[in-house]
């Protein structure tokens, strides 16, 4: 097991390297730099000081020149600084001379976004797997064609569209939730328990947003995988052995239904710290997606290459996280890995 | 297997915990604020306190203006420095940091005098050698700043006493003063050891104007507060908080909540939607501007059959500026006829739009040899259909333009297609290489009548701005002249007579100017309506909140 991880880890190197590669060339197909965002293009700022910029961000030598600038700097887990945010750090704090500490920018957007998406994986599965088991029990009766129906239109509905309805009914009509933001403005003055409640109601809507659109998946996953297993012969068995249905349900069938899931929230885990734009936008949420997404429009290179060098360091550790927690659920798995 | 037992369980306590966070979320509903029952139009004697809160769609990279460069930090950072000079509600050029300046007989010095006792937010006095710091670190090559060639022009910058600054200039540059208007005067006994590119200053400034950075809450808020060393006396409300909401939609909902007190409209929020929401009316005013920009339509004059000035004007002739404004900007704009603000001193009163006026474009394109002559709809010139590519960028009033435009061509016999853009490959496939027909683009309605870098024909290098290759002997002469004219009515003179000729050269077709539209609760008082032509801005210090209006939940803070 041991020598496999090792494998494992020294086979993401050459991988990791590969990927940022491509990413950087990529990143400099798309046409223009951090010198020419449409605010820059204002006869104030005159081609000689956008030249003498690009010198200074090393934009002016060729691609591969700035590639192995940007992997030296790596090597020494050096992320850089942003072109576009007055000099932030990219990933992690810095602290200059006089003591001033400078958060990073994925530092302080990770933990937002990762706190959203845990709270709305964990109430996706809260949802999902008992609606999953229903439809699949019942089969093709009322309750599956409604859990089926309902799945779907959580997953069609234009989740800005919901968010703006939600909003306004939750915001703006009743003053339940508030409507926008990460905390309220005396958010400092409040005692623990406050603050939590108080980033709690703004993460409401954004968690159940989220939550809502991917809902279907899971269920409907989790509703093929049980009517898959409920056919298979040791359930007949575990029936013939007059086990009591809750048994063969629960102990037998979604006890193997869900081992898939284990690959697919193994897959999950890169998409944890990808914010969506759309809602991090109309919530107001500083969080990774508007971070990636601002750093793709003023091409803000070290802030777009630490995101994706991150993500894909991430892919990597959740492929390996899967597979080993494959091989720990099953049984079959592990002797092929071991061997 | 007793586990899958227990998750049953698990789920129940979680529904039910969902469903008492619900109720309890309920319950706060009685407590609803009651400030939608203020009655807000008596008149309060205008008292100093209370906290201004706006929204903003992005946040600032930092508060040194000459590094950030966006319009957040400019719009934040405004509110702490101050630069020599600035523009008062007429917009002409008016003393901030500078009592007075005079411009010597050569006109290649000007001397800057300081007002008397000023002082930085710390306390510490702010003298000339500030300034000249500030110069010194704006031409720095090490300095990260696109606007450093103006200033670069200054031969020599020096500071006789505390209270003047004097720099000359290798020749008159009238341009100068609004340079200086713009540029925010730094403080050296801060900076100096920093270097200006990385400095923690820029996210922790100390400034002269009416507020200091109190708190900054990346991704969140920045909060203002009054600065009691103020160099321009004090404003009236206590701080200015400016929240990061980047959708307007969000924006919107958050006013109609009372939660912020002011935001930027779009024409439809001002037009449709607020007139069909009373009780939105009853706490809420609307205010207008003239705003910085206009857009227009602009001809690659290196290519035929635009280098013809009939066919230029002709299609100026085919426009419907009206139209335009009604249908894209709602009735919420003014057509233009120079590239300067109406109502200002550049802007000469003489010049009138374009009329619509079909039969006239169609003579001129008869003339210019294009007429129907195969009968398909579509006028040719030697076996050759006028037809052309409209190109724009992502921009929904710029497109719904290219629109209106394209169905007014048909109409004289023009075929043009629309081609919509992403911001970077159009700057850098497009308009650098020059390989355009037509474009729809904006440019400011600058407050310094200097439009060297857009018109002179110099300027048409990939990356210059004068990407439309216009190129007219006199034009070039009369901005030569401009640029060395520092008495302000001769200067009026060149460029009044510069526009007539921009007009009837017709190398763009100026299209329209929108308003700067913005909603503001009626809590705040003191606001000029309707605005004068720096916009309903130009007087934010004697902007107050009576305390009979004040937000009650803000007061301990």
């Amino acid at each position: 097991m041991l020598k496999y991880l090792l494998k494992r880890f020294f086979w993401m190197i050459p991988l990791l390297v590969g990927i940022s590669l491509i990413s950087f060339m990529i990143m400099h197909l798309a046409p223009g730099d951090i010198t020419s965002s449409e605010a820059s293009f204002n006869p104030k700022a005159s081609e000689e000081s956008r030249q003498k910029l690009r010198e200074l961000y090393s934009l002016d030598k060729p691609v591969i020149v700035q590639y192995s600038l940007w992997m030296k700097r790596m090597a020494t887990l050096n992320f850089g600084t942003s072109f576009a945010s007055h000099q932030r750090p990219v990933f992690w704090q810095t602290k200059d001379k006089d003591g001033n500490v400078t958060l990073g920018m994925i530092q302080e957007a990770l933990p937002i976004t990762l706190l959203i998406n845990v709270l709305s994986l964990i109430l996706i599965i809260a949802i999902a797997l008992p609606l999953g088991v229903v439809s699949a029990l019942k089969q093709n009766q009322l309750a599956d064609r409604v859990i089926t129906l309902f799945v779907f239109i959580g997953f069609a509905i234009p989740g800005f569209w919901l968010a703006l309805m939600l909003m306004y009914w939750t915001g703006v009509q009743h003053n339940w939730l508030p409507i926008s933001g990460l905390q309220s403005l005396g958010h400092e003055h409040l005692h623990w328990l406050g603050k939590t409640l108080d980033t709690l109601k703004h993460l409401a809507l954004p968690v159940f947003i989220s939550a809502i659109t991917g809902l279907a998946g899971i269920a409907l996953f989790v509703r093929n995988g049980m009517l898959e297993v409920l056919h298979q012969d040791y359930i007949t068995t575990a029936r013939s052995k007059g086990l009591n249905e809750h048994r063969v349900i629960y102990g037998h069938a979604l006890r193997n239904a869900l081992l898939p899931l284990i690959t697919i929230f193994g897959l999950s885990i890169p998409g944890l710290i990808g914010g969506s734009v759309i809602a991090e936008s109309i919530f107001a949420i500083p969080g990774m997606g508007k971070l990636f997404y601002d750093a793709v429009l003023m091409r803000d290179f070290p802030v777009i290459m630490g995101i994706l060098t991150i993500g894909a360091l991430l892919t990597l550790i959740g492929n390996l996280v899967a597979d080993v927690a494959y091989a720990w659920a099953d049984p079959r798995v592990r002797r092929g890995v071991m061997q | 297997m007793v586990k899958w037992l227990h998750l049953r369980n698990l789920l129940q306590v979680m529904t039910w915990v969902v469903l008492t966070a619900l109720m309890v979320g309920c319950g706060d509903s009685t407590s609803n604020k009651s400030i939608h029952k203020i009655d807000y139009s008596k008149d309060y004697p205008a008292n100093s306190g209370g906290t201004l809160i706006d929204a903003m769609t992005g946040e600032p990279s930092g508060l040194i203006a000459m590094i950030a460069g966006e319009s957040a930090a400019s719009a934040i950072a405004g509110n702490i420095f101050n630069s020599l000079l600035k523009y008062d509600k007429n917009l002409e050029l008016t003393g901030e940091l500078a009592k007075s300046w005079e411009i010597s007989a050569d006109q290649r010095t000007i001397t800057f005098h300081l007002k008397p006792d000023l002082k930085w937010a710390d306390n510490t006095p702010l003298t000339s050698d500030d300034v000249l710091f500030t110069w010194q670190k704006v031409t720095d090559e090490k300095t990260r700043t696109p606007y450093g060639s103006d200033f670069k022009l200054v031969t020599l910058a020096e500071t006789p006493d505390a209270n003047t600054f004097r720099v000359t200039y290798k020749a008159p540059y009238a341009p100068a003063l609004d340079t200086w208007a713009g540029l925010h005067i730094l403080p050296k006994h801060l900076l100096k050891d920093q270097d200006i590119n990385t400095t923690a200053f820029a996210r922790n400034p100390v400034g002269s104007h009416y507020y200091k950075l109190e708190q900054w809450k990346n991704g969140q808020y920045l909060k203002l507060t009054r600065n009691v060393n103020a160099t321009q006396g004090q404003a009236k409300i206590d701080h200015l908080l400016s929240r990061i909401i980047p959708d307007k939609a969000a924006q919107f909902l958050e006013l109609s909540a009372d939660n912020i007190d002011s935001m930027g409209l779009n024409p439809i929020q001002y037009a449709r939607i607020f007139p069909a929401r009373p009780e939105l009316n009853k706490n809420i005013a609307l205010y207008k501007e003239l705003g910085n920009s206009y857009t227009y339509l602009g001809f690659n004059l290196k290519r035929k059959p635009f280098d013809d000035i009939r066919v230029r004007q002709a299609i100026n002739y085919a426009i419907n500026k009206q139209e335009i404004i009604d249908g894209v900007l709602l009735g919420l704009g003014e057509p233009v006829a120079s590239p300067y603000k109406p109502g200002t001193r550049w802007s000469n009163p003489a010049l009138k739009p374009y009329p619509y006026d079909p039969a006239k474009a169609k003579a001129l394109l008869k003339a210019a040899g294009y007429e129907d002559h195969d009968g398909d709809g579509i006028i040719d010139k030697d076996g050759k259909p006028f037809s052309f590519e409209i190109l724009t960028n992502q921009n929904k009033e710029r497109e719904m333009t290219g629109v209106l435009i394209q169905r007014r061509l048909k109409e004289v016999g023009i075929d043009a297609n629309i081609r919509v853009l992403e911001w970077a490959s159009f700057l850098g496939r497009f308009i650098k290489p020059k390989e355009f027909d037509v474009v729809v683009l904006g440019w400011s309605l600058s407050l310094d009548p200097d439009q060297y870098s857009i018109w002179h024909s110099s300027q048409q290098a990939p990356g210059q701005f004068n990407f439309i290759s216009y190129s007219n002997p006199r034009v070039d002469k009369l901005l030569e002249a401009g640029r060395l004219e520092l008495n302000p009515d001769k200067r009026m003179k060149i460029y009044h007579e510069f526009s007539a000729i921009l007009l009837e050269d017709s190398p763009i077709v100026f299209l329209s100017a929108g308003y700067g539209l913005s909603a503001i609760h009626k809590r705040v008082q003191g606001i000029s309506n309707p605005a004068p032509p720096a916009g309903i801005g130009h007087n934010t210090y004697e902007w107050n909140i009576p305390q009979a209006y004040a937000r009650s939940e803000m007061s301990e803070h």
